[in-house]
């Protein structure tokens, strides 16, 4: 994103006026971006209108603007359904549940990519390393209801692989799937497994584009492998560090949906409920639309919040910015 | 090169190992559901299989494979898959082109348009509401439309649009070419590597992805794509069905058609992956910084 923005400023624009001459050369452009745009407008700022939801009741067949305000018997409390979700124990705990399972997967997940890069940057046999580039690319191609039936298969108490493996060799059996704390494990492991292959990728980029002659000093100088993994390699590569390390964390109120509703069970929804399964089960199928306008609005603006935060304390930092 | 000392020798087989042993994590679970579709019922019934399938038989597989529900959301979600990768690729495509463009009047005004898209989104019920204005909700449609354009990719397009040489452009211009001629006739030609890239990205997305569906729609099931019906299955939302169906009646034969059903699901992006590694290895660095 930054290559490209620089890129962009490389290029002075040249000083015409918006005149006919100009459209007749230019409209072509114009004319490609009508419909890109016109998709934005519709499907990503026309939405925005029924934000106002947060602050009115919902009425169907109602026309938006004829909607009244959010009101407790008759009188006017616009914050109504904010002040009714933060006395929601349900949505509390979605809340809580979020920033917890997002915390972990930062701090389980963001560490994992960089570890395998280093890894596999020590490997001296090429085909035998693309080998295993390809495999660890796998998991990620795999969607949300495989990966939770993976884990079904490989961790159920009595049948799955790893408590086959457990008893065998004379432990208990590990209630990974339905047992909340362990479903957590779980949960993040299996984020781990599935993106830190990925994740990869990008860091072994930027070891790529380390000068070899650093390199070739340090051993001049007797340092060892780890030494030069050390003193070269992580610090050639912590600007990448430092700008993922920071939109990770601009994400933290964020969250999918598809991944903790496909892993989810009966027995774990303590800890596996977050805002997107809340907002699913509780607006869209419990039709409490106001209410979960609420919620989604202080998630966009909250999330919005920590990612301008983060980015103003990455340039504080003397890093770059993610814009 | 200076030869390696013994010390860095055992060295370097410490880091194949630790490679050996992700490798295996990786496809330990895919072996595992491999090894239990192809196996026999009794010894399912028995929790006998692991690594390898015992009592081999395609049975499962015959199953799916006849089934016409699943051949159904097969053919339905490849299609979508291949509409949906189509159309995004154009979009993408249609937004990045024009941007590259430093004379372009407006296009810092539009550039911050695009932007803010990326950073703020309206919500779940915003934009369940907006589908249902649309009279998108039910509608085949909504699978394709609301997801034809990401943004991140078109960065990723611009970036690689800005890494063509501006002379090729400027002599074209020169030769009176229009800028529709220039994009057909320049930069198509030569974007092949990250068309190829953000295919893969698109198809993945629109193949794996059920969110949507599950959503938007929830009577009309012959839309349901193949993740969400496998979900369905998985979860038994519609045990009712799903008992109904031959087969899921006896317990063993259950998991081994369940692994088949998620094989059958899979298999498709498992064999076209690693032969576009090189393109989606470089449309990843081009979307993120590089040093």
């Amino acid at each position: 994103m930054a290559k490209d923005k620089e890129a962009a400023k490389k290029q002075v624009a040249p000083k015409t006026k918006f005149n006919k001459t100009y459209l007749k050369r230019y409209w072509q452009l114009y004319a490609l971006l009508f419909l890109p745009l016109l998709y934005l407008l519709i499907f990503k700022y026309l939405p925005m209108r029924y934000i106002i939801l947060a602050f009115k009741e919902y009425k169907l067949n109602t026309p938006l603007r004829d909607m009244p305000w959010a009101n407790v018997r008759g009188k006017t409390d616009v914050l109504k359904y904010f002040k009714q979700a933060f006395g929601n124990i349900d949505f509390k705990r979605a809340l809580w549940n979020t920033l917890k399972l997002n915390a972990l997967d930062l701090i389980m997940g963001f560490p994992a990519p960089i570890i395998f890069a280093l890894i596999l940057n020590e490997l001296c046999f090429k085909k035998f390393k693309k080998v295993v580039q390809t495999i660890a690319y796998m998991p990620h191609f795999l969607s949300w209801v495989i990966i939770a039936s993976l884990c079904t298969q490989l961790l159920a108490p009595t049948d799955g692989l790893i408590n086959a493996l457990v008893t065998h060799l004379g432990g208990e059996s590990i209630p990974f799937l339905d047992d909340p704390a362990h479903w957590v494990g779980t949960y993040v492991g299996a984020g781990v497994w599935q993106s830190f292959g990925w994740g990869s990728i990008i860091y072994l980029a930027s070891i790529a584009g380390i000068n070899t002659e650093l390199y070739e000093a340090a051993s001049v100088d007797g340092a060892g492998r780890f030494r030069k993994m050390w003193h070269i390699t992580l610090p050639g590569i912590r600007p990448t560090i430092v700008v993922l390390l920071i939109m990770n964390l601009g994400y933290i109120m964020g969250g999918g949906f598809e991944r903790p509703w496909a892993m989810r069970n009966n027995l774990v929804i303590e800890v596996a409920d977050v805002i997107a399964t809340y907002v699913y089960k509780v607006g869209i199928q419990g039709l409490k639309i106001s209410l979960t306008t609420a919620v989604g609005l202080f998630q966009s603006v909250v999330g919005l919040i920590f990612l301008l935060a983060a980015n103003a304390i990455s340039r504080k930092l003397g890093e770059r910015g993610i814009w | 090169m200076k030869v390696k000392s013994t010390q860095a020798k055992i060295g370097d087989w410490i880091f194949v190992l630790i490679c050996v042993i992700i490798s295996i994590i990786c496809v330990v679970p895919m072996v595992n559901l491999a090894a239990k579709s192809l196996s026999g019922t009794e010894f399912l019934i028995r929790h006998e299989v692991y690594l390898w399938p015992k009592g081999f038989n395609l049975e499962a597989y015959q199953t799916v494979l006849s089934d016409a529900k699943y051949q159904r959301a097969f053919i339905w979600t490849a299609v979508l898959t291949l509409i949906c990768t189509l159309l995004s690729l154009t979009m993408t495509a249609l937004c990045a082109y024009p941007l590259i463009f430093p004379g372009l009047k407006g296009r810092g005004v539009i550039n911050i348009f695009i932007t803010i898209t990326m950073f703020f989104n309206a919500g779940t019920i915003p934009n369940y509401l907006l589908m249902s204005d649309l009279n998108l909700l039910e509608n085949p449609l909504v699978l394709i439309i609301p997801s034809c354009l990401s943004i991140y990719n078109m960065i990723i397009m611009r970036s690689f649009f800005y890494g063509i040489p501006d002379s090729l452009r400027e002599s074209a211009e020169i030769d009176g070419a229009s800028f529709i001629q220039i994009l057909v006739k320049i930069y198509l030609p030569l974007s092949k590597p990250v068309f190829a890239s953000l295919a893969l990205f698109y198809a993945v997305g629109r193949w794996n992805g059920y969110g949507d569906a599950l959503m938007y729609i929830k009577t009309n099931k012959q839309y349901y794509p193949l993740q969400l019906l496998l979900y369905n299955i998985l979860n038994n939302t519609n045990a009712v069905e799903v008992a109904a169906q031959e087969g899921f009646n006896q317990p063993g034969l259950k998991d081994s058609l369940k692994c088949a059903t998620v094989m059958f699901a899979t298999v498709p992006i498992l064999l076209i992956y690693p032969w576009l590694q090189r393109y989606f290895i470089a449309g990843v660095t081009m979307g993120a910084v590089k040093e």
